[in-house]
């Protein structure tokens, strides 16, 4: 597919406060080069990501969703990323069921310390979805043009 | 709301439009309380019940309606016609029921392109077709060309075609509900009471089944989830999702009395996502996970197995409703 070398994947990425969000930091500050596709979004601890989260990234443009906390037992909340895990295994199925592949969305453990690996899952990512293509998602209704369209002929009377 | 004034009654209408009927049952079972809307209202429309044309709600005034109950989601062109014109014709539009509100069973052809649901339907070992006789839009008899409806790609619910006033969730929505509901009508009309803020959800509870449901509640660890089916007998007051059985009750709106689990059966979720919840699979994703009791990635892969058909589950009356709608095959070919 040539057309998906100039594509460039929509990336969100969740982070969490204590370890991951401190792992891109690292990365910046450290000057690592890596993909610029993915847009941080800080939460207190991965156990936060509602999976209606993921699914408003992807049908409202995303091509991918990068979930990050620290390490399994490494939890400042104890073990919320436990629970975040749990919820992607599962929401991966439910995407699958939905003709998302799976691999749209990643779970990727990184200490404050993995800078480096923070940067270099991310470029993985991005390739990956590249490859991919884009999802491309909010094709179904067209819901938004539709209501506009009903707001302008069927004005009704109050 | 003073439509008594000129002496008339205020006109009631009612539509289906991809539904099973059931929505109509329940509001004929709410018994006497039909001779209040056949005395306060005078019924216009309403296919199920009584002969009425097309042509002559297109002649009815904009806005003559005042309130409208329609059921069904948005599956061909005919529903969103009627749609369009019940949304002008109406001051009050409900979505009636949880097609409506959010696609409900119709909405889970949002799995499959359109091609493969008519294959389905008419090419399938449980159909008598050996002409590989196919529905056509049009065909020309003597008398001229006839038409039947075109289905379109996907199930949509109401509001996602026009401006929906009001939703009563359920499947069916809940005859006492169904009754409280005409009767809030009847009382705005005669100036006793107030409609509620547009957009509001009615004849339901804010809260979750759970909240309804008298079984115990403890601290839910599962080691394998199971089909109810396959456990016997169902432990009378504990729990069902402790049981381990998949029960949509955390994430689904209260209003039907938790009538389900109140008779040993699973909650399927017919009355729609709770307040707040913008989407409903999600919330379930979030409640089944946190009841699973591992914590290695194998196991919880072998938990989750239990689970056949985790999209079916989690969306089973609400995939229509849902942030992505439709699976992408039903979207993409067609």
């Amino acid at each position: 597919m040539t057309e998906n070398k100039k594509f460039e994947p929509t990336i969100i990425g969740f982070t969490c406060n204590w370890c991951s969000y401190r792992a891109a930091d690292l990365a910046g500050t450290a000057r690592m080069k890596y993909a610029p596709n993915v847009r941080l979004i800080r939460m207190m601890c991965s156990g936060r990501l509602d999976p209606t989260f993921v699914l408003r990234a992807l049908s409202g443009g995303a091509d991918g969703v990068m979930i990050t906390g620290c390490h399994p037992g490494e939890c400042h909340y104890m073990e919320q990323n436990y629970k975040a895990l749990r919820r992607f295994l599962l929401l991966r199925r439910v995407l699958q069921g939905m003709g998302i592949e799976p691999e749209r969305v990643k779970l990727v453990w990184a200490s404050a310390a993995e800078g480096a690996r923070f940067a270099s899952e991310t470029t993985l990512f991005v390739e990956e979805i590249r490859k991919l293509g884009p999802l491309d998602w909010g094709k179904p209704v067209e819901l938004e043009n539709l209501q506009e369209e009903i707001s302008k002929s069927e004005e009704v009377p109050a | 709301m003073t439509a008594n004034a000129n002496g008339k009654k205020p006109k009631f209408a009612m539509y289906w439009a991809a539904s099973c009927g059931g929505c109509e049952i329940a509001v004929l079972n709410i018994h006497e309380k039909i001779l209040d809307v056949d005395a306060n209202f005078e019924v216009v429309f309403w296919p199920v019940a009584m002969d009425a044309k097309y042509k002559d709600v297109e002649a009815m005034e904009d806005g003559s309606i005042l309130l409208t109950l329609f059921n069904g989601g948005i599956r061909n062109d005919e529903n969103e016609h009627l749609a369009r014109l019940l949304r002008r014709k109406s001051r009050l539009l409900v979505a009636f029921g949880s097609c409506a509100c959010e696609g409900c069973i119709p909405g889970l052809a949002n799995l499959s392109p359109v091609g493969e649901i008519v294959q389905t339907a008419f090419n399938t070992i449980s159909t008598d077709n050996p002409h590989e006789i196919y529905p056509r839009t049009s065909f020309d008899v003597p008398e001229g060309e006839l038409h039947i409806p075109k289905l379109e790609k996907v199930l949509r619910p109401l509001d996602q075609v026009v401006d929906v006033d009001y939703y009563m969730p359920g499947c069916p929505p809940e005859s006492h509900q169904i009754a409280a509901v005409i009767e809030l009508v009847i009382k705005v009309i005669r100036g006793e009471a107030e409609l509620p803020p547009k957009g509001t959800v009615i004849g339901a509870g804010s809260s979750t089944v759970c909240d309804e449901c008298p079984r115990d509640r403890n601290v839910k660890l599962i080691k394998a989830f199971k089909r109810i089916q396959d456990i016997a007998p169902v432990d009378p007051t504990l729990c069902i999702l402790e049981q381990g059985v998949p029960c949509n009750g955390p994430a689904t709106r209260s209003g039907c009395n938790a009538r389900c689990p109140q008779v040993g059966a699973q909650c399927i979720g017919c009355y729609g996502p709770a307040e707040g919840v913008m989407d409903y699979g999600a919330r379930l994703i979030t409640a089944f996970s946190s009841v699973i009791d591992a914590n290695e990635p194998e196991e919880i892969e072998k938990i989750l197995d239990g689970i056949p058909d985790p999209t079916g589950q989690v969306y089973r009356f609400n995939l229509a409703g849902s942030l992505l709608k439709a699976a992408k095959p039903a979207w993409e070919k067609s």
